[in-house]
């Protein structure tokens, strides 16, 4: 990528005057005695969101952030600072507060750069741009009422549009120099519906980073990309109508491909990042090379793929991504890890840095985290099971890293009865424990699917965009939460 | 806007006439109303584990936001920049938004005559002038004292002390201006126990507008410790139709899910089970809630709401029966009723309780489950529906039996508020919701 770097400097740098010249003796200014990394991350971010409601385009906002954040290391120790503002006195200022943990010891040095190169993963033009503010309006409306003449049971419609735009540059005293330009976009589909006097939601939507143009694709049903998910919104908040009670007890749960892939997000992903390992707090902690999941399970963070939600040409620390094997044919093959939990657990890192933004320290995050296709026909996973449940598509989730326990909750359920999908049941949650609940995976579809592109993940109060993905599989038991038999 | 040094209320004065200037330019550049939010804010955390710092953090933060109207057209933009040319580009952008958004009966700037009329003070503003070193002595002291606690305590997840102080003004082309500084600062400390076969974690802390009267840092860790350690052991249970008793530390969360009901947005936009409720018996009759928006070193009092209104005391729900909904000015005039001045939310809410401590309620319940832990999002407010993973302990005979993890707890919102049998005496005072311990009739526990 470092034919970004003149663009980005251009953005980042320039109107603070400031240059890339600068960086080395800004970096040399950090690294003093006792410090032995330290990074500059400078950012720029704008975004916008258009909201529909009520038939009418009610809302837009506009925001622009921008900053640095320096870092500095001691051994495990991070002292940080930023600024809103990037100019010299600012950044000196930032560099003094981060370097205060900083003991006596060795007097650091800044490396030579050595600028990092890795593919493009995305358009580098600004996403917003490529339609009007008048057309924006014009594709919100034109879904709202395209989905209203659907069914008279429509209540209530919201559409959403969201986009964003960033330039990041990171500058580390290892000699690490990368820049990039990160496009994302997003479009949300809400509608409640009302029969009967019972009333029901279902949502839907996607994106990744592209632009707005994405929207208006035509998708596999030889639709507009954006009312696929109208229709599909309806679809979900119409089986809500039907249903009934979620069981209550332990069940064969079948997942289906796609979305519902924050099963491994919440029960493998969170508890193989590189910072719970080394501290020893995840259930996974020390368990490399032991077969944690069943044999059928193969499971990767591919931060590689193309305009994906979750990926990234480079991290947040200027480390180009990969596609990481965590856990092979059961077996844990690997963490994801960030510089600082890489240097510390003497292992290489893996592109998994990340952070919200310029005012937040990096750590391990997921990118796009997936299951490997299997071998089993999907219908034949159905068939295979008396009673149990089938949950079509997820709400969110949420782990607990240390005792393994993980939840998740169905927007989309049925009933599995005699080896045939029967009645919906209501949203529960499901909880199980994450290597106990992989060990009991006994049927892997090949129908490997991933998400739309609607994900967020949130750590230690930070929030990225990810990517989920899974083909249909069976969980041989787990608790499902409902109110009934 | 330029850069501002300093947080305390000495920068008021500053950021007003920020406020001035850029309601000034919205005008110039043909906005026919607006309000504009303007805040900075610094802070220091420090976190340490196993007597080692960790981090220190130090963050300062300084942006605004406009939100302004062409006629009856809206449109917002906010920034992190500072200087007279992100002033006007802000403006700009919202203003280029206003011109594409649709004509909205409802949008605009609440009546001038609803405006505060004036500021109180409401005693938020306490800073600590803690220096890094004194932060992380703190914090060991903190975490040393968990790790004395019993030998079971095997792992530290960090233990930090957060100080933060901020300043905000809001203002809108009324004529209204209006601001305040307040600090907030807190100690927290997470640990793992262990022993042969598991690993629990869990954690205590406190937070306060006053740094000095936050709770001894070796009681947070004892507490910390004790919590992790109780836990071991934690095992399902089979699945049955029990009483369940959510811990004061939990009971916010249950009631903030009826605040969420009963706000205006969602009633308006039909996503509510509680749309159409106000004067209905929502809770049983000796149950009420109030908002005491003015409480003096309050977590959650402010003196206006985000409109620039006034904020009041009131009753939410008295005896039993649904007195008030929470609306701003939108979503009031959305629903044909005047705002209630929540605006961004509620200011210290107060759920009324008897004078039975939770040890009193666990008897009262006999035989059930002491929730201490929920996972999940579960919640569907549409319809009321609620089903969360759940951890806690297993009570026979008024007396906790063993830890419990691993189960979901189900039921709908609108049965569980009508099922409160008891709200209890030990109160959390510690977040905007004050409550004790809530035991609920009968909810459906998924375990094994």
């Amino acid at each position: 990528m470092s034919d970004l770097l003149l663009p980005v400097s251009e953005q980042l740098l320039a109107p603070g005057e400031l240059s890339l010249e600068d960086l080395p003796a800004l970096l040399g200014e950090l690294v003093g005695p006792g410090i032995d990394a330290a990074d500059l991350y400078f950012q720029r971010h704008v975004s916008e969101t258009w909201v529909l409601e009520d038939g009418i385009v009610k809302d837009g906002s506009f925001h622009l952030d921008q900053g640095v954040g320096v870092r500095a290391q001691s051994g495990e120790k991070t002292g940080f600072a930023y600024s809103n503002a990037i100019n010299r006195e600012a950044l000196s200022a930032a560099a003094q507060a981060a370097r205060s943990i900083a003991r006596a010891g060795q007097q650091g040095r800044v490396q030579a750069f050595a600028a990092t190169r890795s593919a493009p993963l995305y358009l580098a033009g600004n996403p917003l741009d490529v339609l009007s503010r008048a057309e924006k309006v014009e594709l919100l409306k034109r879904i709202d009422s395209r989905t209203r003449a659907l069914d008279p049971r429509i209540r209530q419609v919201t559409v959403s549009l969201a986009g964003g735009w960033e330039h990041i540059l990171v500058a580390a005293s290892d000699g690490g120099l990368a820049a990039d330009i990160r496009p994302l976009v997003r479009f949300n589909v809400s509608v409640i519906v009302e029969q009967n006097g019972r009333r029901e939601r279902g949502g839907q939507g996607g994106g990744g980073r592209t632009d707005y143009r994405y929207f208006l694709e035509t998708d596999d049903h030889g639709e507009e990309r954006a009312m696929g998910y109208a229709r599909e919104a309806l679809r979900q908040a119409l089986v809500n109508l039907e249903a009934i009670p979620a069981p209550a007890g332990t069940l064969p749960v079948v997942m289906g491909a796609g979305w519902s892939g924050v099963l491994l997000h919440e029960a493998v992903g969170h508890g193989l990042e590189g910072d719970f390992n080394r501290k020893g707090s995840s259930a996974y902690s020390g368990r490399i090379g032991e077969l944690v999941a069943s044999p059928l399970c193969t499971i990767v963070d591919d931060g590689t793929l193309h305009g994906r939600r979750g990926s990234l040409s480079v991290d947040d620390e200027g480390t180009p991504t990969q596609c990481t094997m965590l856990i092979e044919k059961g077996v844990l093959k690997g963490y994801m890890q960030d510089k600082l939990n890489a240097r510390l657990m003497g292992v290489a890192r893996t592109g998994n840095g990340r952070r919200e933004s310029y005012a937040h320290l990096p750590m391990p995050r997921m990118t796009n985290t997936y299951m490997l296709a299997g071998e089993s026909d999907p219908q034949e996973i159905i068939r295979s099971v008396k009673k149990g449940l089938y949950c079509a598509n997820l709400g969110g989730g949420q782990v607990d890293i240390t005792s393994g326990k993980f939840v998740f909750s169905t927007s989309e359920a049925y009933l599995i009865e005699g080896g045939r999908i029967t009645a919906p049941v209501k949203g529960a949650t499901l909880i199980g424990n994450g290597p106990e609940a992989m060990s009991r995976v006994s049927m892997v579809g090949n129908d490997l699917a991933l998400d739309s592109g609607v994900g967020t993940c949130g750590k230690d109060g930070q929030s990225v965009p990810v990517g989920v993905g899974q083909p249909t599989l069976k969980i041989d038991a787990m608790t499902v939460g409902g109110t009934g038999a | 806007m330029s850069a501002i040094e300093g947080v305390g209320p000495q920068v008021l004065p500053q950021l007003e006439e920020q406020v001035e200037q850029i309601i000034a330019e919205a005008r110039r550049q043909g906005a026919s109303a607006c309000e504009v939010s303007v805040s900075v804010d610094q802070g220091l955390s420090t976190t340490v584990r196993d007597g080692e710092v960790e981090t220190v953090e130090f963050n300062r933060d300084q942006g605004f936001g406009i939100t302004l109207y062409l006629g009856q057209r809206k449109g917002s933009a906010s920034t992190s920049a500072t200087g007279a040319e992100a002033i006007r580009e802000t403006v700009a952008a919202a203003l280029a938004i206003a011109r594409h958004t649709s004509e909205d009966d409802c949008a605009g700037l609440a009546d001038p005559e609803l405006m505060a009329r004036e500021v109180l003070d409401l005693d938020l503003y306490h800073p600590w002038e803690i220096s890094p070193e004194r932060a992380i002595e703190l914090a060991l002291e903190c975490e040393a004292a968990a790790f004395a606690t019993d030998s079971r305590v095997s792992k530290a997840d960090g233990t930090s002390l957060h100080t933060w102080q901020g300043c905000r003004v809001y203002g809108n082309s009324h004529g209204f201006v209006g601001g305040y500084a307040s600090t907030r600062h807190s100690l927290s400390c997470v640990m793992i126990a262990g022993d042969e076969a598991q690993m629990q974690r869990d954690y205590w802390y406190d937070v306060n507008r006053v740094g000095e009267a936050l709770a001894d840092p070796v009681s947070i860790g004892r507490r910390a410790a004790e919590r992790a350690v109780r836990r071991l052991g934690a095992r399902p249970v089979a699945t049955c139709e029990v009483p369940v008793l959510f811990s004061a530390e939990l009971a916010g969360g249950l009631f903030s899910h009826f605040l969420a009901a009963i706000s205006g947005g969602n009633l308006y936009r039909h996503s509510s089970f509680l749309e159409g409720s106000l004067g209905q018996t929502l809770f049983p009759a000796w149950l009420s809630i109030d908002e005491r928006p003015h409480i003096l070193r309050g977590l959650g009092s402010a003196s206006f709401d985000s409109d620039g209104l006034a904020t009041y005391a009131k009753s939410i729900v008295e005896n039993g029966v649904l007195a008030s909904y929470l609306l701003g000015t939108y979503s009031g005039r959305k629903l044909g009723l005047p705002s209630t001045a929540n605006a961004g939310g509620v200011h210290n809410l107060f759920v009324s309780h008897g004078d039975e401590d939770q040890a009193a309620l666990l008897r009262r319940m006999g035989r059930g489950l002491l929730v201490t832990e929920l996972m999940g999002q579960g919640l569907n407010l549409v319809t009321g529906d609620y089903s969360r993973g759940a951890a806690g302990y297993w009570v026979e005979n008024g007396e906790i039996q063993f830890p419990v993890q691993e189960v979901t707890i189900a039921g709908n919102l609108r049965d569980m508020f009508r099922q409160i049998v008891a709200v209890g005496s030990d109160l959390e005072t510690r977040g905007n919701i004050h409550s004790g311990s809530v035991l609920i009739e009968r909810m459906t526990v998924a375990g094994r």
